[in-house]
């Protein structure tokens, strides 16, 4: 029989392949109908069940008396408790403050995990010189930074900041330098056949073929921004929600603090959306 | 094994399956070049699992000129080196002792002259057929011209329909296609071919055969082929070698065994005798019995001899 050889694909095969068939399937004229599950008002609807469901399991207990108010506030208390924080504009405040510093230590760090990554996975001194390095210091918990931060830095934004832009770094550093070291050498070596080179070979091969990675690295230090920052705050602030949680903490106000719990996750959940809009484009321009 | 085996000599008629659209094709002259093999050795480095011992030599003593325009065929079992022969000649590997020259110049890294189809599609997954075979145009092609290009090898290939697709969307043969599509758009002076209808079914193989004739016809390359099939070399091939390891020869490594022209002018009858002769001598070269002899069969009867 003949000799099929193997068809090789990208490390992001499994996802792409479907990918790309949905895309060309998509192109087609006669599209199959869409399953009922991949519809846009289905998957809002089904993903609202379960904190629909939690909210009234929450409202149940507290209207029961299951729990003490001192244990858990009861929704409309928590509701009311944040319109009061906004009403003194700390809420605003306090939300804008948080998410600048997840943005801009986000940026600051994800910029130099793709900038550090993209040395270490093209070139192969670079990987010898830096990559042990960096795994150390990656191997630091994050937390014991703060002491040191704060000593130099003191208790201002820069401390904050680069305690989450080293948060941030790890991620994108750790998938950018693994998936550009895994870039199909055959397509590499292709690419050079037809005398691609340099910047020009980085940008037509290793590139593209890392995007899929580098977006997931994206979103991962993403979350792990908010979570630095969370820490940050705890420590040592006098604005945000981290500041919000420990300040209720000290106060005994746990409907603030179930307050900030919901802000952070709604606020995570919206950048991290806003991540999933810039993959699915991707995806779209280069899986 | 592959097709050593196809139905010759039954109504496989070389005229029919060609398409006049190859007739079309602009003709961009590059010059074809020489290709000249000097004493080629090539031994890879052991790996680590093989321990410290030295690996044994893949080819040795590769001697051989390529005349401008020719078509040569490289035979050879599997894992034989063949692959490693077309490299080296493309400047994609380089060779242990000896050295290549292309139109007299040495080969020293990739080499601009040559284009490559290698023996896996190698599409970028990202871009579609018609992008994918663009990467293939020289440097510095104009945007017009280029695009009319690859859309005429496209068409060539019978991939018209597929131009938008993505790698993925397309079968294995269709990919191994655009592969070749990508090559021929380089307009090189050496175009190096590594088992390029390896992935094709039979008929679209034939095909394809006829159609690298027609490009050959309009603008006459130099083509190093790389094939394990007997009758696609004796199909397209003005010459053929065969490499492997002599008999006596406890030496490791493979170097030419065989070396023969083909006679006739292409496109040849896929079923002519003289032809059925040099076949039954090279599948002996390849260890495989040609089982015609004893009974006094002529081997171009249509009986399908299975070498299994
Ligand atoms: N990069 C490499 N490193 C080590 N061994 C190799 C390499 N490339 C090829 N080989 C070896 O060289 C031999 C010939 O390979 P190849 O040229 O691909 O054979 P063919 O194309 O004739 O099937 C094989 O035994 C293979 O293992
Ligand atoms: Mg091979």
């Amino acid at each position: 029989m003949t000799e099929t050889v193997p068809r090789t694909l990208p490390p992001t095969s499994a996802r792409t392949v479907t990918d790309a068939t949905a895309t060309a399937s998509a192109r087609t004229a006669h599209s199959p109908r869409r399953s009922l599950t991949s519809r846009g008002s289905v998957t809002l609807i089904g993903g609202a069940i379960l904190p629909v469901l939690i909210l009234a399991a929450w409202q149940l207990t507290t209207a029961l008396g299951v729990f003490t108010i001192a244990q858990l506030p009861s929704p409309a208390m928590v509701w009311q408790a944040g319109l009061d924080l906004f009403a003194s504009g700390l809420l605003g405040q306090y939300a804008a403050i948080s998410t600048q510093r997840v943005l801009i230590g986000f940026a600051v760090g994800a910029a130099l995990g793709i900038a550090l990554g993209a040395l270490v996975g093209l070139s192969r001194t670079a990987d010898i010189m830096f990559a042990p390095t960096l795994g150390a210091i990656r191997a630091v918990p994050s937390l014991a930074w703060v002491p040191l931060l704060i000593l130099w830095l003191k208790i201002g934004e820069e401390s904050k900041l680069t305690l989450i832009a080293i948060g941030a770094f790890f991620p994108v550093y750790t998938t950018v330098s693994a998936a550009l070291r895994h870039v199909d050498r055959q397509l590499v070596e292709a690419g050079r056949a037809f005398g691609l080179r340099g910047v020009r070979l980085f940008a037509s091969v290793q590139l593209p073929a890392v995007i899929p990675a580098v977006i997931s690295g994206l979103r991962l230090a993403l979350a792990q921004a908010w979570l630095f920052l969370v820490a940050a705050e705890l420590i040592a602030s006098s604005m945000g929600l981290g500041f919000l949680l420990i300040d209720s903490q000290n106060n005994g106000r746990i409907d603030r603090i179930l307050l900030a719990i919901i802000l952070l996750a709604i606020l995570g959940k919206l950048t991290d959306a806003a991540v999933g809009l810039f993959e699915r484009w991707a995806n779209r321009k280069w899986a | 094994m592959p097709h050593l085996a196809e139905p010759h000599g039954t109504s496989a008629d070389p005229a029919s399956g060609r398409g006049g659209a190859a007739r079309t094709t602009t003709t961009t002259g590059n010059s074809a070049f020489t290709v000249e093999f000097e004493a080629i050795g090539r031994t890879f480095a052991p790996t680590a699992t093989r321990g410290p011992t030295a690996s044994p030599p893949v080819l040795r003593d590769v001697s051989l000129t390529v005349r401008p325009g020719e078509v040569l065929a490289i035979l050879g079992t599997s894992g034989c080196g063949k692959s490693t022969l077309l490299r080296i000649a493309g400047g994609l590997d380089s060779p242990t002792t000896g050295q290549v020259s292309i139109d007299g110049s040495p080969v020293a890294g990739i080499d601009p002259r040559c284009a490559v189809g290698f023996q896996e599609p190698r599409l970028l997954p990202w871009r579609t057929v018609t992008e994918n075979v663009a990467l293939g145009l020289p440097r510095g092609t104009p945007r017009a011209a280029g695009r009319a290009r690859v859309a005429e090898l496209i068409e060539l290939v019978g991939l018209s329909t597929f131009a938008g697709h993505r790698p993925q969307a397309i079968s294995g043969g269709m990919a191994q296609r655009a592969s070749l599509a990508r090559a021929l758009a380089r307009n090189p002076g050496v175009l190096l071919l590594d088992e390029p209808f390896g992935a094709l079914d039979a008929l679209t193989r034939l095909k394809m055969q006829d159609l690298l004739l027609d490009v050959h016809a309009q603008a006459p390359t130099t083509v190093l082929l790389v094939t394990h099939d007997v009758d696609e070399a004796l199909q397209l091939a003005d010459r053929i070698i065969l490499l492997g390891r002599p008999d006596n020869d406890t030496r490791d490594g493979a170097t030419i065994v065989q070396e023969l022209t083909v006679p006739g002018a292409r496109p040849r009858d896929r079923g002519s005798a003289e032809l059925a002769e040099l076949r039954g001598r090279l599948l002996a070269g390849l260890g495989i019995d040609r089982h015609g002899e004893a009974r006094g069969l002529a081997a171009t009867s249509t009986i399908p001899a299975f070498p299994y």
